[in-house]
């Protein structure tokens, strides 16, 4: 076996390493930086140039090497190499070849670009081990562009109406996201402020992102008519959400597909915006790796692995301590897978 | 089906109601007469009769989206909605049109006509030509509850400002078996009202809940106090030498209870009573699950009619002389009932629910704690002087419940709920020990916060022992508060009783599985008070 799974993660024998291990190891191989993927305590991490600032702004103090993607390093008897998962800037998929046998994992991933994060590359692999957090048909992603124009068209409106937008969004990618596809012109955006620790992290990596005001006990909420205020979704609904006065809410997120999720959140707009892959990017990603036998880490993971059995791919189900898999929690979590 | 579906869209997209009655108004202003007149229609409950089986779209869909069948029906309980699931799962439109609400609602009725071969193509070629928006509103033509955040009353309200005219008139005008085939926008809604459909109910006025006792509401003797009954609250109308029975939900039930139409011999035409309508024996009502074996019912059996026969406990009357009584006082409503119904023989299928007398508060609250022996729920109490108003008002009508039976039972299985609760457990069967054996008694869906409904998800994810289709089999470990109104013999029931309203009171936390009531505990609860 290239990788096993263990109590503490995936683990690679041939080079002694584990890759997003969920408890405490000696060396960590990380995808990328969200919280159930980049875990604190572990002696030494790896992870790519672009993933590192914020792992260490979320981490602190930690041992970190760096690689670029696709350069391929030798790890005792592994051949191991980062190349790009298109989920948030510096995210990887991590490929793993032991005695001419090559294993993927994958991460989290999407498959369609988004502008900021360096595009997802399919590696031919012989086992690929996948999430599936959104791995049923009735998901299906439009196209950024699309999806743009519903949130500016929102925002706009708002500005119009003379109401501020509140829009409720993952601190760590999903908001730079939001941030880099807003129009503007439209009018000042305001940023939740562990939002901004994050913007000022990827700007110093060189990450473009418009201009931002930190909302910080001192600034006049009111005196910014028409702003986009960007906060983390546990923010809408709280006292301080309600400085901003009259507002409309929203929340971007794969989950927003669903009517009854919408509903339930209680949020004017819920925008479809995921920085997983839908159904279909999940086929296609899958077929690309030319993979044959298929692991599943977390989602739909029953539905999905049987749809793979169904389709002649060699898959199973295998247990992590990645999230995605409670819809509630994920709301807020789908950002933190 | 544009402007429809954009109407949908403003109303679905807000959470608060004045943009959502906004919305509504101006659709009412703009619309065409048949369009709109559809729209009041489907937001007031009425929809095209089902042409096409739920079997058959699932089917269709999955075949069109290529995808297998029990792919589909894994999904569908991740979305909840049939309509939905489907709208999301087909492939995208090929083709735009725009056709009306009433061309698509007269393309299902034709459906009707022809054989279940010819019903395909005819909504494959509807789901290709939608955008999704659509599709989802056609597919909820098709498998009805229309159910989309506009209640019948903020309907009401939108078109009360969109054409002028007072809600309260509207409210009674959508009442009754008006159909758009058998109006038109102009007569419902424009022409003057003659008081052409003599079948029409009022609205019902609905009563709320008191939590915290009376003192709050006064001096005593503004005040009259009836049993709180535990049956079908309907209005029975005689007029033009007819009668008519009418549920709250707006539901005919003139040829369920058969026994009523006896009424036309004791009460003159031009009358409309409300009341309770119970089973009752022996001068006193029967529990409710006599009455549950009338209920969905269209014709009934002559054995039933013997063992479960109804009447109607009435406690108000609306219509008098043919003349509407609403706006009097309710004393005087009620005295003017006692006096029509109190000299009425034995058998008449009618009575007045009788008032209860008291002097204190005190005095009231301790009848109230004899209610389960007058088979009754609680109290009603009315305000002497209030008119009777639509729809659920606060301040002149109220509900003293009991409080409610409880047991400590343990959750076994979980099932994931539909529409806003869907992709969440919160449909659970529970069970009370007999022996060593945990035997299911009741299912319960409610009671809990969004939180605790997160919580316990999760945990059923983690602590799934085996699947049975939907149904997920739990470890036992959860002690649940389950309180009820009442309790029954069910031979239906493994445990051999049936609960009335079950809910989750609490979640006991602090109770280990041991610590769960026993089959012998309900079968004791049935004793006293079944």
């Amino acid at each position: 076996m290239v990788l096993e799974f263990t109590e503490r993660g995936i683990y690679c024998p041939a080079g002694d390493f584990f890759i997003d291990p969920w408890r405490p190891v000696d060396r960590a191989l990380i995808t990328h930086g969200h919280a159930d993927h980049a875990r604190p305590g572990h002696a030494r991490y790896l992870s790519t140039h672009a993933a590192a600032p914020v792992m260490r702004h979320r981490l602190g103090e930690i041992v970190i090497e760096t690689v670029g993607y696709g350069e391929a390093l030798r790890i005792g008897n592994a051949t191991v190499s980062f190349h790009p998962a298109g989920h948030v800037p510096g995210s990887a998929q991590i490929r793993v070849e032991v005695a001419g046998e090559v294993w993927v994992v994958s991460g989290d991933y999407k498959v369609a670009p988004d502008g900021m994060s360096e595009p997802f590359e399919p590696v031919r692999c012989h086992a690929f081990i996948s999430e599936c957090t959104f791995g049923l048909p009735v998901f299906k992603w439009a196209p950024q562009d699309e999806v743009a124009a519903e949130i500016n068209a929102w925002w706009a409106g708002n500005a119009a109406a003379g109401r501020a937008s509140i829009l409720g969004a993952y601190s760590l990618g999903k908001a730079q996201r939001l941030l880099s596809i807003l129009e503007p012109d439209i009018g000042p955006i305001l940023t939740h402020g562990a939002i901004e620790n994050t913007n000022a992290v990827m700007r110093d990596q060189g990450l473009a992102l418009p201009d931002t005001l930190r909302v910080t006990p001192d600034l006049d909420a009111k005196a910014h008519p028409g702003a986009l205020v960007m906060a983390p979704p546990s923010a809408l609904g709280s006292s301080w959400a309600r400085r901003f006065g009259p507002a409309s809410t929203a929340f971007a997120s794969g989950w927003m597909r669903l009517r009854g999720v919408r509903r339930r959140r209680a949020a004017d707009r819920g925008f479809v915006m995921s920085d997983h892959a839908d159904w279909a990017g999940l086929n296609s990603a899958i077929r690309e790796t030319g993979a044959e036998r298929i692991l599943v880490t977390h989602g739909y993971t029953e539905i999905f692995a049987k749809w793979l059995r169904s389709e002649g791919y060699d898959a199973d189900i295998v247990a992590t301590g990645f999230e995605g898999e409670s819809l509630d929690a994920s709301e807020d979590a789908e950002a933190t897978s | 089906m544009k402007r429809f579906a954009a109407l949908f869209q403003q109303v679905d997209q807000t959470t608060k109601i004045n943009p959502k009655v906004a919305a509504l108004a101006a659709y009412f202003r703009e619309a065409p007469d048949d369009d709109r007149l559809w729209t009041v229609a489907l937001f007031s409950g009425r929809r095209p009769r089902r042409a096409v089986t739920t079997t058959r779209l699932r089917e269709w869909a999955a075949e069109r989206a290529g995808i297998p069948l029990w792919l589909f029906e894994e999904a569908y309980p991740v979305v909840g909605d049939l309509a939905e699931t489907i709208a999301l799962i087909l492939p995208p439109n090929t083709r735009e049109t725009d056709l009306g609400l009433r061309h698509w609602i007269n393309t299902l009725r034709g459906l009707s006509d022809v054989t279940e071969e010819e019903r395909k193509p005819v909504v494959l070629d509807a789901w290709d030509q939608l955008p999704p928006v659509e599709r989802f509103l056609f597919n909820k033509l098709i498998t009805g509850g229309f159910r989309i955040g506009v209640s019948q009353k903020l309907m009401t309200r939108a078109l009360a400002q969109a054409t002028d005219r007072d809600e309260a008139e509207l409210a009674h005008r959508l009442m009754g078996d008006w159909t758009p085939e058998t109006t038109t926008w102009h007569e419902l809604i424009v022409a003057e009202d003659a008081g052409a459909n003599l079948s029409r109910p009022y609205p019902f006025y609905l009563a709320h809940q008191l939590d915290d006792g009376p003192e709050a509401l006064g001096e005593p003797s503004d005040w009259r106090a009836e049993w709180k009954w535990d049956g079908i609250r309907g209005q029975l109308i005689l007029r033009g030498g007819e009668h008519h029975v009418w549920s709250r939900g707006e539901e005919l039930m003139t040829h369920r209870f058969p026994e009523l139409a006896r009424a036309r011999d004791f009460v003159p035409d031009g009358t409309v009573l409300d009341g309770e309508i119970l089973a009752f024996a022996g001068g006193q009502p029967l529990p409710f699950n006599a009455l549950q074996k009338r209920i969905g019912r269209k014709t009934v059996p002559k054995a039933l009619l013997r063992d479960a026969p109804v009447i109607l406990y009435a406690y108000d009357l609306l219509e008098w002389q043919g003349q509407d009584m609403r706006d009097r006082p309710f004393a005087e409503r009620r005295a003017q009932l006692d006096a029509l119904l109190q000299s009425l023989p034995e058998d008449a299928p009618l009575r007045a629910s009788p008032l209860i007398e008291f002097d204190s508060w005190a005095d009231l609250a301790a009848t109230r704690q004899n209610a389960r022996d007058a088979h009754a729920e609680g109290l009603m109490l009315k305000r002497a002087r209030s008119p009777y108003l639509s729809g659920r008002k606060k301040g002149d009508w109220w509900k003293w419940k009991l409080d409610p039976l409880t047991v400590d039972a343990v959750m076994i299985y979980a099932q994931q709920g539909h529409g806003r609760r869907a992709n969440l457990f919160t449909d659970f069967t529970f069970a009370v020990w007999q022996g060593n054996d945990l035997v299911p008694f009741t299912k319960a869906y409610s009671g809990l916060t969004d939180a605790e409904f997160r919580q316990i998800t999760g945990w059923v994810r983690k602590n799934t022992q085996a699947r049975f289709g939907p149904v997920r089999q739990v470890t036992p470990e959860h002690v649940f508060e389950i309180a009820f109104e009442g309790i029954h013999e069910s031979p239906r029931h493994k445990s051999g009783v049936a609960l009335r309203f079950p809910r989750m009171s609490r979640w006991r936390h602090d109770k280990t599985v041991q610590e769960a009531n026993t089959l012998d505990d309900l079968k004791e609860m049935l004793r006293q008070y079944g």
